[in-house]
């Protein structure tokens, strides 16, 4: 662990003020950012701890906790909104049966409603791992969970 | 690759080669690989293309380019095929044999692929007469069209660092600034302070080293106009970057970019690579002894950091808290350096500026607002998408000529603007023009450039709760009229929403507002309050109709409506009995159906399954 974040400082000439994306670029690696290896990303940047704690939990974009094997993002941008995202997110809570920002205690989900992703054309848009659904709607979003395994109380239905 | 070039004589006669090298009878295909065309799995298209070209030997004979975003994206994936700017939109996966075979190789037109103009049903075969491009006046962003962002030549071969060239060659510093001036280019972000005046000051002001930044921290939602032009035109970006620098007397420049546009990226890291193999960015470029170097950086997510000192804070990576600017950032910004901060799309003017001249920008637009602005049409439009205009084109002229009207014969209600420090127009100010003055008057702004169409199924209340919630999660905290003002509107908000709405509310809410208005600390939190405020001086018979009626005309707020079926419309097909998740929905085949209140959640399943708009909502 301490050569991988080593290394990934390395690629910004250890430059205290790159920490953001140098934390970015760990928390991909490590799939969330665990405590040693942000005391790791302090010791070998020359940055507090308290520092790399105050920019990790003041940024959206960084987790202390494991993220899901199926990461789950609702556009919540306006254009988004006003086409009935409310409507999608509700339903994803009710079928996850976890809050918007939480991961399942199984580890497979983790659901966050994010802000603009700019495909405001597809709205309203769901992103799973990456891949973009687009002009989601409740059914449709009930579908994608019960693809991808989630039995939640609500997909059992006549079909 | 490009190699270095040494003078702004050998950049001419690189641009002269290069143009020579495009032969614009040649016949082409261009696909557009924006953000929104990706998201329709265009990548997929482009290979089929590359396949398809390769298979029949065609490689050579016909220029394939990948672009940036056209605009249009409600029509992805789209193909422009040259020289007759044939438009094909909506195309399939598998098209692409097709459209080499019958339109490129025997000239025949692929009906189905073609636009229909909805006004009058006819097909449009050219790109240039579909009625959401013929109105706009595409400078800044029509360049996207030509260019394959990831290559320098493409931008060179259309006369590309030109405007650098003049600028080093030909003009001092102070006459770059005063031509700037001269233009009255406004800042794009939202601001709209004028780029000249902020140039000078940062050259007059004292110390070194000088920083030049470019925001690219695009956070209204329902906006992507900057990330368009980073992903899709980066060199131009870089350009006006490089002439801001040399203007300024500054030899280092920042772009920060939000890290949820990994294309934009990706892209201008490419462009910068490439500038400065080509002598265009780093030491001595174009042998001028100009020297200047760009660093990028990612944001971590965080609206706030839109805001010039938060920016810096985040820059220097630390935690993205503004701070009171008694100080400007013209004389202490980045690391307490003078420092000049532009928007993407205010660069991105720049080179036409120089190249063209501040008399030919400022005879576009209105007297306080020159040149074009892209906006992002979005929300219930027909023509979602980019689109660029002259300053001072009407509201209406943008949402119905360009936009296409509402969808589904529904009636316009309000147009948001300005992002969360914007505010809501309603329909009798249709006619107004937009720049940065004129919606400014009427409680809203015109911002960077975000428009979302609401119709008539839209709840004015929770829009405002939307934007007053999203500036609750997004303000920093270091401030207690933002940090707490906002969240006590959200909450007065939700109880309105939700049926515990008390007379005084609304008062409430303005005298909230004026105290955040007064006395936050940064622009996120004083103009916080405008989509409450504006919404309530526009609809606030619909405020009242929640708080003295307990009901929401939209039919948007779940504890104020019931869900029922309209005994005319209903056919009894069962759709809805099948997709509601909690059986409040029953009846037999070919039978009216109804729904249990008991049961209901609300959930909004059967409406938007029902083909025969026969689900009630009150």
């Amino acid at each position: 662990m301490e050569e991988k974040v080593k290394e990934i400082i390395q690629q910004y000439s250890g430059d205290k003020s790159y920490l953001v994306p140098i934390l970015q670029d760990v928390q991909r690696e490590f799939n969330y950012l665990p405590k040693d290896v942000l005391c790791a990303v302090s010791a070998h940047l020359s940055v507090p701890i308290s520092r790399v704690y105050e920019v990790v939990t003041f940024y959206k974009a960084f987790s202390l906790k494991p993220k899901g094997r199926y990461q789950l993002s609702l556009c919540m941008g306006t254009a988004c909104h006003v086409r009935g995202a409310e409507l999608i997110a509700r339903n994803m809570e009710d079928i996850l049966g976890i809050k918007e920002g939480d991961t399942t205690a199984d580890l497979e989900f983790s659901y966050e409603t994010v802000g603009c992703l700019g495909a405001c054309a597809l709205g309203p848009v769901l992103v799973v791992n990456g891949e973009y659904h687009g002009h989601m709607n409740i059914a449709k979003s009930t579908k994608i969970l019960k693809k991808l395994g989630k039995k939640g109380a609500t997909d059992d239905e006549q079909d | 690759m490009t190699s270095k070039i040494k003078s702004f004589n050998e950049l001419k006669s690189v641009q002269k080669r290069l143009k020579a090298g495009r032969d614009p009878k040649k016949p082409g295909i261009t696909v557009c690989v924006g953000t929104g065309c990706l998201a329709y799995g265009t990548k997929k298209l482009v290979e089929n293309f590359r396949e398809e070209l390769s298979k029949r030997d065609l490689a050579d004979r016909i220029d394939f380019r990948t672009s940036g975003c056209h605009g249009f994206c409600e029509r992805g994936p789209m193909v422009v095929l040259s020289p007759e700017k044939i438009f094909y939109q909506r195309v399939g996966l598998a098209d692409a044999g097709e459209i080499i075979d019958k339109t490129l190789l025997k000239g025949e037109i692929i009906d189905r692929l073609l636009y229909v103009d909805p006004a009058t049903g006819e097909k449009v075969v050219h790109e240039d007469d579909v009625p959401f491009y013929k109105k706009q006046s595409r400078l800044v962003f029509g360049l996207n069209f030509q260019v394959d962002p990831e290559s320098i030549e493409d931008y060179l071969a259309i006369g590309g660092y030109g405007a650098l060239g003049k600028a080093l060659t030909g003009m001092k510093p102070e006459e770059i600034i005063q031509e700037i001036i001269k233009a009255n280019l406004r800042g794009r972000g939202g601001g709209g302070f004028p780029a000249g005046w902020k140039w000078d000051a940062t050259r007059k002001a004292q110390g070194e080293p000088k920083y030049i930044v470019c925001n690219a921290d695009e956070g209204d939602p329902g906006a992507y106009m900057d990330r368009s032009l980073l992903e899709g035109n980066p060199h131009l970006v870089l350009e006006g970057m490089v002439i801001g620098a040399y203007a300024i007397g500054s030899s280092q420049g920042y772009i920060y970019v939000r890290n949820e546009y990994p294309l934009a990226v990706k892209n201008i890291h490419i462009a910068i690579r490439q500038a400065r193999e080509a002598g265009l960015l780093g030491e001595n470029i174009l042998g001028s002894g100009f020297s200047f170097d760009v660093k990028v950086n990612r944001g971590g997510g965080a609206f706030v950091c839109g805001e010039s000192s938060a920016l810096f804070a985040s820059l220097e990576g630390r935690a993205g808290e503004p701070r009171a600017k008694y100080i400007h950032a013209t004389d202490r910004g980045l690391y307490d350096k003078p420092t000049n901060l532009n928007n993407v799309e205010t660069w991105a003017n720049v080179p036409f500026i120089i190249e063209r001249g501040a008399d030919w920008f400022a005879g576009i637009g209105t007297a306080g607002s020159k040149g074009t602005k892209i906006f992002s049409l979005v929300g219930k439009i027909n023509n979602t998408g980019l689109v660029e205009v002259p300053m001072g084109t009407t509201l209406r002229e943008i949402v119905f000529e360009i936009g296409g009207g509402i969808p589904d014969g529904r009636k316009f209600k309000a147009i948001q603007t300005g992002g969360p420090s914007g505010g809501c127009i309603p329909e009798q100010y249709l006619d107004l023009p937009v720049d940065f003055d004129e919606l400014t008057k009427i409680g809203s702004m015109m911002g960077s450039g975000g428009l979302i169409v609401m119709d008539d199924r839209n709840c004015m209340v929770n829009v405002a709760k939307y934007f007053t919630n999203f500036l609750v999660n997004e303000s920093c905290g270091k401030c207690v009229p933002c940090r707490e003002g906002i969240r006590r509107m959200r909450d007065i908000l939700a109880d309105i929403t939700e049926g515990k709405g008390r007379e005084g509310d609304v008062e409430l809410l303005e005298k909230i507002s004026t105290g955040i208005l007064d006395g936050a600390l940064c622009a996120l939190g004083n103009s916080a309050p405008n989509p409450v405020l504006s919404t309530i001086r526009y609809f606030r018979d619909e405020y009242a109709a929640h708080i003295k009626e307990k009901r929401c005309p939209a039919g948007v707020c779940r504890d104020l409506i019931t869900y029922s079926v309209d005994a005319e419309k209903c056919t009894g097909c069962m759709v809805c009995v099948k997709v509601c998740p909690t059986g409040a929905a029953s009846g037999e085949r070919k039978k009216v159906h109804v729904i249990d209140q008991a049961k209901c959640t609300k959930c909004g399943a059967c409406r938007e399954s029902c083909k025969f708009d026969s689900i009630i909502v009150r």
